[in-house]
């Protein structure tokens, strides 16, 4: 990029669905607007930019849609903090490519996505156990899982699609385990008859491995191996079995990134960034949309990047818009009744499994009396390069700890990127941008 | 099965070994293609690799032309970018 320090009237963190319809929207304006991201090109996760071909459908449409807006597109950029300017508005710190990057903003859209839940259970560290959507990623940034063994589990509705791109690439899928039961899995997918579209994916979906076994009310109990996994024990709770495998993917469900909302101040219930009917959080001028204010898919996250990116750049909002996004998060909320964790994957961790993985914590270092505080403070658990964004649900799940506040930085960051007068002004000297 | 799609390929040098990859995936698939599933040591001396895929877990990180702690899962590989695992520099 040309400067490292500008002015624009709207910054959106994240270049998933929901930061790329804010941006459209805020950009077709006329507002000065850029949308960072930490990815290799715009489309979040999912619509990663795949080196298997180019993208298709809703992901196109958009990502065509913002070429043509004027927004700013700024790849492998991450956001570690943003501050309110005395002078009016927000500095947005970061680093771009690894070296700093600095923007400032009127306004802030949040639309920083979702990761997945990993919980943890004995083996969980060995190489080769990936997340469901972290193998989806890897495939799509080009590893090869052609003629892999791979065991999917866990909980959610990605482990259909990811297993069925899995085996279209050339995996063998032994075995894809729902942890949730039969029952609320059906009464889900009973749901789905209300949307065509989304019922003849399933199907096709599951005609893309027919000859994989879906199992219900099952889940991976451990898993063994030794430079990288080599067989994992399932169990529906009263039965066991082994599998012999080369990939175990596992996750479940998705949680939101709220962290720079956190930063903010914003306020968040149960991990949810909360917003009004246009976006607005609790913080003036910090817009949120998409998956932080409430997993919910990219339909709504579509919707809400639109209803963010019109409202912070100071247009009005339509009524069809906002009862959209009612609509939309009143299905959402029915997948998370069907694909609740059963107290079972609580007790799957063992007194030796490590529970955070950055500083190989374990869980018998850990006392179910002290505060997710006083874990970091006495065994630096959660306080590695992830800064928590792993053990943190894990510990939630097991401890029932909730997640502390956010200081900066909220990503590891190089040091040279605190000192970014510096360094920016060196730079141009140096004519190194 | 789809084919994969045949794109140029680039030299890069994992752990002191030149080795021939597609170009434009990430170092993380690089190192998993060529049968290098453990990426780092961990601070108890475990070996770990990729996890989420997606710059969250830290768990990929490598050195990439002598710059340590890099995320091998948001980077893609260039011609003649050197790659370390903990295997070699002892990390």
């Amino acid at each position: 990029m040309a400067d490292s320090r500008r002015e624009f009237d709207v910054v959106i963190v994240g270049a998933g669905p929901a930061g790329i319809a804010a941006a459209c929207r805020a950009a077709e304006s006329g507002r000065r607007s850029i949308v960072l991201d930490e990815g290799l090109g715009p489309g979040g996760q999912i619509w990663r930019p795949s080196v298997r071909g180019p993208h298709g459908g809703a992901a196109a449409h958009w990502i065509t849609r913002l070429e043509a807006s004027r927004a700013v597109v700024q790849r492998s950029t991450s956001v570690f903090d943003i501050r309110r300017r005395a002078a009016g508005g927000f500095l947005v710190s970061g680093e771009h490519d690894g070296r700093p990057f600095e923007v400032s903003g009127g306004a802030i859209v949040l639309a920083t996505g979702a990761r997945e839940r990993f919980l943890p259970f004995p083996g969980w560290t060995l190489p080769n156990v990936v997340g469901i959507g972290g193998a989806q990623a890897l495939l799509k940034s080009g590893t090869s899982f052609v003629g892999k063994r791979v065991v999917i589990a866990g909980s959610g509705p990605l482990l259909l699609p990811v297993a069925a791109s899995l085996a279209k690439s050339g995996a063998k899928v032994a075995l894809v385990a729902e942890q949730a039961a039969a029952s609320s899995v059906r009464k889900f997918a009973m749901g789905l008859w209300r949307r065509p579209a989304m019922l003849m994916q399933a199907a096709m979906l599951r005609s893309a491995f027919l000859t994989t076994s879906y199992a219900t009310g099952t889940w991976v109990a451990s898993a063994r191996g030794d430079s990288s996994v080599r067989e994992v024990t399932i169990t529906d709770g009263a039965s066991t079995r082994m599998i012999a495998c080369d990939y175990l993917c596992v996750a479940f469900g998705l949680i939101p990134n709220a962290e720079l909302a956190r930063l903010l101040g914003c306020e968040v219930e149960h991990g949810q960034v909360s917003v009004d009917a246009t976006q607005a959080t609790t913080i003036d001028d910090v817009y949120c949309a998409g998956e932080p204010t409430g997993i919910g898919g990219v339909d709504l996250s579509i919707v809400e990047g639109q209803i963010a990116g019109l409202a912070a750049s100071g247009q009005s909002v339509s009524e069809g818009l906002v009862s959209r996004a009612a609509r939309l998060r009143h299905e959402a909320s029915r997948m998370d009744a069907a694909f609740a964790l059963r107290p079972e994957l609580r007790t799957l961790a063992g007194p030796d499994t490590i529970v955070c993985r950055c500083e190989d914590v374990r869980l018998r270092e850990l006392n179910p009396r002290w505060t997710s505080r006083q874990a970091k403070l006495y065994t630096r658990a959660g306080m590695g390069p992830c800064q928590g964004r792993v053990c943190g649900a894990a510990l939630e799940h097991l401890m029932g700890w909730s997640s502390d506040s956010v200081r900066p930085p909220v990503q590891p960051a190089r040091l040279g990127s605190f000192i970014s007068d510096v360094a920016v002004s060196s730079s141009i000297e140096n004519g190194a941008h | 099965m789809s084919a994969e799609p045949s794109v140029a390929s680039i030299d890069v040098v994992v752990n002191g070994q030149r080795m021939r990859v597609a170009d434009g995936i990430t170092v993380a698939a690089a190192l998993l293609n060529s049968g290098e599933p453990s990426f780092r040591s961990s601070v108890g001396g475990e070996v770990r690799g990729p996890v989420c895929g997606m710059g969250i877990c830290y768990e990929c990180r490598v050195t990439i032309d002598g710059i340590a702690h890099q995320r091998a899962c948001l980077r893609v590989v260039a011609n003649e970018m050197r790659i370390d695992t903990a295997r070699l520099n002892g990390r």
